[in-house]
């Protein structure tokens, strides 16, 4: 069997990857007024891992991205829970959520939300469970 | 001048009406390639002129609803579409999608 020759597909993903973890981050803040949200971020930076296992191979990106993916979808979870019991801290029923107005130096005057600490945990919990999958499906052996 | 500005409003509706019927025909004609095409490369090729059909939609739907928001989805449905058409390349390629170890 020969050799694989990816040298375009190597190079452009290893720019490539890094545009689909800043979109990713960019959509997980203009979520919840705007297209976007913790869902669809988390699947957009589990496309660009799995983009890196399919230019680089299992052990490469192993070597590189140490995580169990199976803890991801727990402690995602865990977040999300947690957010619904911390509105019990302020006498306010199970997930209720409340938002307000931050200035941020360089960034203006910023709208932020709760909901965002629970977006946080759709989002692991999503990079987790695509990653699961996709690499249960794709293990070979 | 109110009566250029209704003319050149309406035409563009009515553009972007028939652009989306056309590529809606395209679309049915290129579903048809994926279910029956003869070769797995066929399918390849459509389902990534599937999604560049599906781009050219939103974009038409933003015209139509004049509204800026779609423009972050047709940029997600492009980073899909690039993912998924190396994904089907490489299987057709190597017939396995990851490989274990390259070298």
């Amino acid at each position: 069997m020969s050799r694989p020759n990816d040298l375009i597909l190597r190079s452009t993903t290893s720019l490539i990857a890094f545009i689909l973890f800043g979109f990713s981050i960019y959509l997980y803040f203009a979520g919840h007024n705007a297209p976007g949200g913790g869902f669809i971020a988390g699947l957009m930076v589990s496309s660009a891992i799995v983009l890196m296992y399919m230019a680089y191979g299992f052990e490469a990106v192993n070597k590189i991205l140490p995580i169990n993916y199976r803890y991801c979808t727990a402690i995602g979870l865990m977040i999300a829970v947690l957010t619904g019991v911390g509105s019990f801290f302020f006498g306010e029923p199970f997930l209720s959520h409340t938002f307000g107005y931050l200035y941020i130096p360089f960034f203006g005057n910023k709208e932020l939300a709760t909901a965002m600490l629970f977006d946080l945990g759709v989002y692991i919990t999503v990079l987790g469970i695509t990653m699961t999958i996709i690499l249960s499906i794709a293990d070979d052996r | 001048m109110t009566n250029i500005m209704d003319f050149t409003q309406n035409m563009v509706e009515v553009v972007s009406i028939i652009c989306i019927i056309a590529i809606s025909i395209s679309l049915v004609l290129l579903l048809y390639r994926v279910i029956k095409g003869p070769s797995n490369p066929d399918r390849a090729v459509a389902l990534d002129a599937i999604g560049v059909n599906i781009m050219a939609l939103a974009g038409l739907l933003a015209v139509l609803l004049v509204t800026t928001y779609f423009n972050d989805v047709i940029l997600l449905i492009g980073i899909l579409l690039f993912i998924g058409t190396i994904a089907i390349a490489k299987f057709l390629e190597k017939g396995v999608i990851i490989d274990h170890d390259m070298d």
